[in-house]
């Protein structure tokens, strides 16, 4: 079973720099909420934002990560809400 | 009915219905939290929209995410191109942009919009099918 701690390390792993923080909102391992602050995301779609972090657990969401609910953010020094 | 046959329907159904909306139970009975979310925002809208129950047959999902490339439901369709899930489908709710997407005026949150009720042809029409 999947653990909060361990999707947040794959996540960062795949997205190295980027600042992750993934909840376990039942406490049951399968049902997650994921924050990722990433410069990865600049310049992508939120549709291409959001998949980049489902092709990093692939088959296994919708398996045994039941639920990935994601929100995705570019880093923004302007501090602009952007 | 065929793999090629649902996954030819699916492709049919976010050709023909300017928003069409794949989800678990229908937007009367929603069957998961999150498509009652997705559907939930389209009927605080009211916007029309055509809704498919991907349960009836565990092919509808593979066949789906096989088209998009989104592995989760729900999975909204605006004028033929995937718009997200209930992530992404909230977000753009709650900011302003799913309505301007769909051209209709941003409802004021503390009233509770009528409904419109969904177009349910299609969706009944493809479970029918496979039943």
């Amino acid at each position: 079973m999947p653990s909060a701690e361990e999707l947040r390390t794959r996540i960062e792993e795949a997205l190295p720099g980027a600042e992750v923080s993934v909840v376990d909102t039942t406490g049951g391992g399968d049902h997650f909420r994921a924050e990722i602050v990433s410069d990865h995301f600049e310049g992508l779609t939120r549709i291409q934002q959001h998949k980049l972090i489902y092709d990093v657990f692939g088959d296994e969401v919708g398996g045994a990560i039941h639920a990935l609910s994601i929100k995705t953010e570019t880093p923004s020094p302007a501090g602009d809400g952007r | 009915m065929t793999n090629d046959e649902i996954k030819t329907f699916i492709e049919n159904a976010i050709k023909e219905n300017r928003v069409m909306l794949f989800m678990k139970g229908t937007p009367q009975q929603p069957a998961c939290g999150f498509s009652m979310r997705a559907s939930g925002a389209l009927n605080a809208l009211g916007v029309k929209y055509a809704a498919l129950d991907i349960l009836p047959d565990p092919r509808i999902r593979e066949e789906l995410s096989g088209v998009s490339g989104w592995p989760t439901i729900p999975q909204l369709f605006v004028d033929g191109e995937l718009v997200g899930g209930s992530d992404i489908v909230m977000e753009m709710f709650e900011s302003g942009e799913l309505a301007g997407l769909l051209g209709v005026e941003q409802p004021e949150l503390e009233e509770e919009p009528e409904p419109e009720q969904p177009v349910q042809q299609r969706p009944i029409g493809l479970e029918n099918r496979l039943n």
